[in-house]
């Protein structure tokens, strides 16, 4: 038996898999021991958790005095990284709702691994929300709740109150998807275990799924409404993150072009942070049947298309500076591109605009070796882009004698660069405890996208001719 | 036997049934195991689970409890004193005079202790506010750095000891005839003089000698040439339509700088129905104050200035027809005569000054302001001046004798030679063979550790005095605290050595008043009303006729021979906060940025951008400067605006025993300063090398210093503002739809008309007039002591994290301008390249004070998600710091950036060891105003305490507050009365008459903030034929 799909439609398993094979590859990491590999990257991004716990705790110890930001420059590490992890996160909601609606079916390979990278990326950005509080012991104050101080209630007036709504309800979408996603292989996990404390931890997380035809009819209707209530997700977060700017009067922030420009932006480097986190992944795990060069082609078609959208609209920016005739405007991005911080606004230039374009090569675009370079380039061209937006917009603004510099200091890098730890350890952990790959979902094209079938039907294909 | 009592009839029967059941308290069943259906014993008997229930919840409640914000108990008074009402100041007159700086002041004390100086406007001569140094000076009564104790030899001694072992040495001295000597600085205090002159007659061989380390002994001894009267003149800038100033920085460093800037305020301001204002001309070395001031600023060398004076003279006397000196500098020739022009042109309103402490030179500016007319109407030599006495021959005598060994006792008084002389090395060898040294110094300063003895003189605020820095007028230094320390007023010491019984200074003082009692007053209430007021004009002197006496010819010969001697001038000048360095230690005068080159906590030598091309320099390079023997090595500073081949370094730095805020900070640039032709220079020639050290970091406050073409200070010049009176500031008008609008026309937001932004009461604004503004930096000062502003030191001011709510931002002119970048084909990118760089031979300068604008939209309101800045319904813009959870994005969001972080906690990190975390320091906090703690936004509240208090005031009376009658610090100190705070919503108020003026405007109006603070713009007086020049150019 085997479902008729157009000979166009590239395989999306290679390797000519059994559904017995797809199993044992995608439960191996779960039931085996972990490689050396793994065990490398586990210490480095302890190491690097460790640190940020170390940073974070003289930062509330001492106070925001440790970082460099100053009287004019209010904002610079610590939303910049917020931005910049909160943009990481939306490649996963993009491929689990969007690419759901649109019936896209290579990214059952590779989303639930994005959403895992979504929510860990979440954490970390709101890890540089409430650090970047002066009192972050009252971080739960920008929440409108019941209170007895005089009956205060949060400024709904206030984008970074809509922050607040949106960071919150994003994860938790997120989460419910990624985890509603899971129960059914956990249950796949859970019948195999061998182990007692196995079977019960995987009985736990599975949430007793039987695979019943009602589990799978139930299962599928939430994933819809899911992907539904997530789809104008991928959309309004990031908008809302933009308004943190784009609500305000500092020129260079004040633009009406932020929520497009931030959300493609987003896509962007989540869709190369999915590529960093895979290549790797499907050469540690041994998953290249599962995560193909189509999939990596795939997923840089999308990175040189908002690629290119962030770069019209950096020009479009310039343009309406130019346009407007607006003194502070006009100098702001003329002070961008020329002014004391013209490295950071090149380097975005650069890693963004101008090197994505080389994925017009479709030789490039499946090269896995120049793709991780990319992914990597990418992602320090949009951690440059909120740089600039932030800092140099910052810098000089309106009254000239409180123009300064911005300097970072130890506790600020070191806080980014923990967050990768914040970052990398739990999603080691999902690789070692999770199924990477949707395995029940993915199972869903065996008949139709694995090498075999689609061998098959060539074949018949031919016969059919030969016969007709 | 006892009586005995029953409580009832069962006790006396005392039946067993009664004995069993006596010690249970219900002695009938109680029914409770029936009504709760439960066994009784299960209600008390506790299971482990309950057990564990409990010890839960014990120790989570008592770890919540645990988390309350600790609780400092204060004690209330006992009796309490009959003066003082708990939150409500006592206000009491004073003075404040420390040989360099006067003024009469009002001290604003809470619960006994002082913790503000406000200006007594009742005085004619500081009345109109008080300057930074007097601001700053409260704070120096709680310094730490005091000396506690009397000392001998730097040990801890008792008064009596001390007194027993001075006063046999002093007999013994004065017995055998060894000369005794007190050395001071300028004393205006006739009772001070009085104990002097007592102390000379109980030991002849006394002689006092007076010894500023600012001095002006050249005009001293000038006048004394000229006009037989060694004396300085009082001035009258407000009678001059034109002052040209040589090398004076009058209007902060001057013989009374408070006193000519209130004057030269008054001068400055145009509206309505003041449509001139005086021209002011500064000729000068390095860019001062005044200088920065000034409509026309002509740089000249300093070596040069004797010479541009004799040009000046020649000229001048050529139009008043008296024969021409010889010499002069050909070089100011034309200018001089432009000069001369306008000065013969305002004659009888002119007025020439000079900062130059050489006496031919002042000799010759006496011939000049001669024949200008300008004595009696812009001078005033009758009812002189007595701020500056110090005698510079006499301390040169001193020196030699004490080297000579023929000086036996030396009590140093308000005075610390060791750090300032001009040859401080002699001195302190000198001080060596002095047998009796001792200093009253109210700290082991540079001085008092050679002395040995220290009798500490009492802090002025813990003092009795009596003053007449101007003839005639007198003022009184009464005590507003009790001794902080065991200390003893320097004038009942001397008193007590000369065995003179008095209970205290203070009778002395009274004795001595006995005599100046008008004839219709008894001397208590005369007493009295003269201590309340706090200052006291007497009838003025019998006018004397002015012949000018002076040899001019003899004067001009000399001061040709002026010349620099090296290949660099040094001009060694006086920064507006730290003055001469008494005050050194005051962490609000380090932290004040100098208003010139905003650098705060150093001194540096001041090179042009132009020198530093030519010598290959840099910003915070080191440079040796070398001054015959004297190299000091020192960082270089780009200042725009310095003369050719000048260079220029403050006094007042590098202390070493002044305390730990002042030790080490910058360098002494004193031993630069030498005795030329019998008085102390101010300026020297040498040599200047790189210096092989490391680059040496200046912070300042302003790390940009030009306008970008932006409106920031609008300005105008005179002629242009007469003929329109919108001139410099023409509407902002935006493009919309329906043409060009003022922004406020097309507000998307509730106006006033619309509810919820009435203002029902009071609107209240501020006023500041950038033409009368001279950027003196009294009101940070003020606003630092008023709002309990941190301090945060050096370090922090390198990360442009100062906290101050108010700041005077200064910026110099640029080159290229948006109009003449086309001219000189510029692109844009390359013109704003441009207009980064300033002016370097000869910027103009603007002051601009902002201080948080109060917007009606605000833009930092709306940003806030817990609502911790919000409006009020009388047009303020409000903090609540508890609210406040430190998003910083009102401080981003705030176009004037004037909103500050406490990025740490300033009350409580050692490392911050000022006002708020000192001990002692904290005693000066205004407990009407909140600690802030680290992580909450701070800005200017427009002195909301002060508000409040005024509305009480007046609500208690049944009335609205009166104009005027509630005052921010910063409008009140003012010297100039630039900042005039007023309420929109008075029809009388000053502000909003100014307010209706063309000449205001809101700061970034197009933003439509709607500000309710607006500023005035900037008037310059140029020439007519200037002005149109520039117009011509325009």
């Amino acid at each position: 038996m085997s479902i008729v799909e157009s000979d166009l439609r590239p395989v999306l398993i290679t390797g000519d898999k059994t559904m017995h094979q797809i199993t044992e590859d995608i439960c191996r990491p779960i039931e085996g021991k972990a490689n050396k590999y793994w065990w490398m990257a586990f210490i480095v991004a302890s190491a690097a958790l460790t640190w940020w716990v170390i940073c974070l705790s003289y930062t509330i110890g001492v106070g925001l005095g440790t970082w460099g930001e100053n009287k004019t420059v209010g904002w610079a590490w610590d939303i910049t990284n917020f931005v910049w992890w909160v943009g990481i996160g939306h490649a996963g909601t993009l491929i689990s709702a969007i690419l759901l609606l649109f019936r896209q079916k290579w990214r059952l390979s590779i989303n639930r691994s994005a959403e895992a990278m979504t929510i860990f990326a979440v954490i970390c950005a709101a890890s540089f929300i409430v650090s970047h509080m002066g009192r972050p012991w009252v971080a739960y104050w920008s929440f409108p709740f019941a209170n007895q101080f005089g009956s205060l209630w949060v400024n709904f007036n206030s984008p970074l109150i809509w922050d607040v709504f949106a960071i919150s309800t994003y994860f938790t979408v997120s989460l419910v998807f990624w985890y509603s996603g899971l129960l059914p292989d956990f249950a796949v996990v859970r019948d195999r275990a061998k182990t007692k404390s196995m079977k019960f931890w995987y009985t736990l997380l599975s949430f007793g799924w039987s695979g019943t035809a009602k589990n799978w009819q139930r299962f599928e209707e939430m994933s819809l409404v899911l992907a539904g209530l997530s789809a104008p997700l991928v959309l309004s977060v990031h908008s809302v993150v933009s308004m943190d700017f784009a609500t305000s009067i500092v020129p260079g922030w004040h633009t009406t072009i932020f929520p497009p420009y931030f959300v493609a932006g987003a896509i962007f480097s989540g869709f190369a942070m999915v590529q960093t986190l895979l290549i790797i992944t499907r050469k540690v795990l041994g998953m290249e049947d599962y995560i193909t060069l189509y999939h990596i082609d795939m997923m840089n078609r999308i990175i040189v298309l908002t690629g290119s959208i962030v770069g019209i609209a950096y020009m479009s920016e310039f343009f309406i500076a130019w346009y407007s005739g607006v003194e502070y405007e006009s100098y702001a991005f003329i002070n961008r591109a020329t002014g004391p911080y013209w490295w950071a606004y090149w380097s975005m230039m650069t890693c963004n605009v101008i090197s994505p374009q080389l994925f017009w090569s479709q030789k490039l675009r499946r090269n896995v070796t120049f793709t991780f370079f990319m992914s990597i380039i990418v992602n320090i061209g949009m951690w440059f882009e909120r740089f600039v937006i932030i800092v140099t917009s910052l810098h000089r603004d309106y009254v000239p004698s409180s123009w300064v510099m911005y300097h970072p200091t130890w506790v600020e890098m070191g806080l980014f660069i923990g967050s990768l730890g914040l970052f990398f350890v739990p999603f080691l952990l999902f690789t070692r405890f999770f199924p990477v790959i949707a395995m029940s979902e993915l199972k869903t094209i065996f008949h139709s996208s694995t090498s075999q079938v689609k061998r098959q039907q060539k074949e018949d294909k031919k016969g059919e001719l030969i016969n007709g | 036997m006892e009586k005995k009592y029953w409580k009832g009839v069962e006790e006396l029967n005392n039946s067993p049934e009664f004995l069993k059941h006596r010690n249970n308290e219900f002695t009938e069943h109680l029914p409770i195991e029936e009504s709760l259906g439960i066994k009784a014993s299960s209600i008390t008997e506790s299971t482990r689970r309950d057990f564990l229930k409990f010890l839960g919840f014990g120790v989570a409640a008592a770890s919540l409890a645990a988390c309350e914000t600790p609780i400092r108990k204060t004690l209330p008074y006992v009796i309490k004193p009959e003066d003082v009402i708990p939150g409500v100041p006592n206000f009491y007159a004073s003075t404040f005079s420390d040989g360099h700086d006067y003024a009469s002041i009002l001290v604003k004390t809470r619960e006994g202790r002082p913790i503000k100086i406000e200006p007594n406007d009742l005085s004619p001569i500081s009345g109109k506010g008080v300057s930074a140094r007097v601001q700053a000076s409260v704070l120096g009564l709680y310094d730490n750095a005091r000396t506690k104790k009397f000392l001998i030899n730097g040990m801890p001694a008792s008064k009596d000891t001390l007194d027993k072992e001075v006063k046999s040495k002093l007999a013994d001295i004065a017995g055998r005839g060894g000369n005794i000597r007190i050395l001071s600085s300028t004393i205006l205090s006739p009772s001070t003089k009085k104990v002097i002159a007592d102390f000379t007659a109980k030991y002849p061989t006394t002689k006092h000698i007076t010894y500023d380390a600012i001095s002006n002994y050249g005009m001293l001894k000038a006048n004394e040439l000229s006009f037989g009267k060694a004396a300085l003149p009082s001035y009258h800038f407000e009678n001059a339509d034109v002052i040209v100033s040589i090398g004076c920085d009058f209007l902060t460093n001057w013989i009374s700088p408070i006193e000519h800037a209130g004057q030269y305020g008054q001068t400055r301001k145009v509206n309505k129905d003041k449509k001139t204002m005086s021209r002011h001309i500064q000729i000068e070395s390095n860019l001062s104050l005044t200088g920065s001031n000034a409509d026309d600023r002509i740089r000249i060398r300093p070596s040069e200035q004797g010479a541009t004076v004799i040009t000046l003279y020649n000229k001048i006397a050529a139009k008043a027809g008296q024969t021409a000196l010889s010499g002069g500098n050909s070089a100011m020739d034309a200018i001089a005569g432009k000069i001369a022009d306008e000065l013969w042109n305002a004659k009888g309103k002119a007025l020439v000054v000079s900062g130059s402490n050489n006496i031919n030179e002042q000799v010759l500016i006496n011939g000049i302001n001669m024949m200008l007319g300008s004595y009696d109407s812009t001078i005033d030599l009758d009812r002189h001046s007595n701020m500056k006495q110090g005698n510079d021959a006499a301390f040169v005598e001193l020196v030699n004798e004490m080297n000579a060994g023929s000086v036996a006792a030396l009590l140093v008084y308000n005075s610390n030679p060791a750090y300032t002389a001009p040859n401080a090395k002699a001195f302190a060898d000198g001080l060596k063979k002095v047998e009796l040294s001792l200093s009253f110094a109210d700290r082991t300063d540079e001085t008092a550790a050679l002395c040995k003895y220290l009798a500490p003189d009492n802090h002025y605020l813990e003092s009795w005095n009596d003053y007449e820095p101007i003839n005639g007028s007198y003022s009184l230094c009464q005590p507003t605290i009790q001794k902080l320390y065991d200390t003893r007023q320097a004038q009942e010491s001397l008193l007590t050595w000369a065995d003179i019984p008095v209970a205290s200074f203070h009778d002395y003082i009274a004795e001595h008043w006995k005599g100046m009692t008008p004839a219709e007053m008894s001397f208590d209430s005369f007493w009295t009303k003269s201590l309340q007021e706090g200052t006291l004009v007497t009838n003025a002197p019998a006018k004397r006729t002015l012949s000018f006496a002076g040899n001019v010819n003899d004067a001009a010969s000399s001061l040709s021979n002026q010349k620099s001697s090296g290949e660099v001038d040094i001009v060694i000048y006086e920064k507006t906060g730290i003055g001469n360095g008494s005050q050194a230690n005051n962490p609000w005068l380090q932290e004040l940025p100098d208003p010139v080159s905003k650098v705060c906590w150093d001194n540096y030598f001041c090179v042009s951008p132009k020198l530093a091309k030519e010598k290959s320099l840099e910003q915070g390079n080191m440079i040796d400067v070398k001054v015959g023997d004297t190299t000091i090595s020192g960082p270089v500073y780009l200042q725009p605006g310095m003369a050719e081949k000048t260079i220029a370094i403050a006094m007042g730095y590098g202390r070493t025993n002044a305390g730990d805020a002042a030790n080490n900070v910058g360098k002494n640039a004193y031993p630069f300063i030498s005795v030329v032709s019998g008085s102390m220079q101010y300026w020297a020639s040498g040599a200047l090398n790189k210096s092989t050290a490391d680059d040496y970091k200046i912070y300042t406050t302003q790390t940009h210093q030009t306008m970008m073409g932006r409106e920031i200070v609008k300005e105008t010049t005179l002629a242009e503002w007469q003929k329109n009176p919108k001139a410099g500031n023409p509407d902002v008008l935006i493009e919309t739809p329906e043409g060009k609008q003022r922004p406020k026309d097309v507000d998307l937001w509730a106006t006033e008309a619309q509810p919820g932004f009435e203002r029902p009461n009071h609107a209240w604004g501020m006023a500041i007039d950038l033409n009368s503004c001279i950027g003196c930096g009294a009101c940070v000062v003020a606003c630092n002591a008023e709002n309990n502003v941190a301090v945060v030191g050096k370090d922090e001011i390198g990360r442009s994290r100062e906290m101050h709510w108010i700041r005077i931002d200064r910026y110099y002119s640029s080159d290229v301008t948006k109009e003449n970048a086309e001219e000189k084909h510029l692109g844009q990118l390359s013109m704003y390249g441009e207009m980064e760089k300033p002016t370097v031979e000869n910027p103009k300068v603007f002051f601009q004070p902002i201080m948080c604008q109060h917007c009606n939209h605000a833009p930092c309101e709306t940003v806030c998600p817990v609502v911790a800045t919000t409006h009020s319904s009388d047009g303020l813009n409000m903090m609540a710091y508890n609210r406040c959870v430190g998003t910083r994005y009102c401080a981003n969001n705030c176009p004037y950036k004037v909103r500050r972080f406490n990025w740490f906690n300033y009350s409580e990190s050692a490392k911050f060891p000022y006002t708020l975390y000192s001990e002692s320091e904290r005693m000066v906090l205004n407990p009407d105003v909140t600690i802030r703690s680290r992580g909450v936004m701070e800005k200017c509240s427009m002195c909301i305490q002060r508000i409040q208090s005024g509305k009480l005031t007046a609500k208690k009376e049944s009335r609205r507050p009166k104009d005027g009658e509630i005052k921010t610090a910063c409008a009140q100190t003012c010297p100039t009365n630039a900042i005039v705070f007023g309420d929109y919503k008075d029809s009388s108020s000053q502000m909003l008459s100014m307010f209706k003026e063309e000449r205001s405007y809101w700061l970034l109006e197009e933003l439509d903030v709607q500000p309710s603070v607006f500023y005035q713009t900037k008037v310059w007086n140029h020439k007519a034929e200037e002005s149109k020049k520039e117009e011509v150019k325009a």
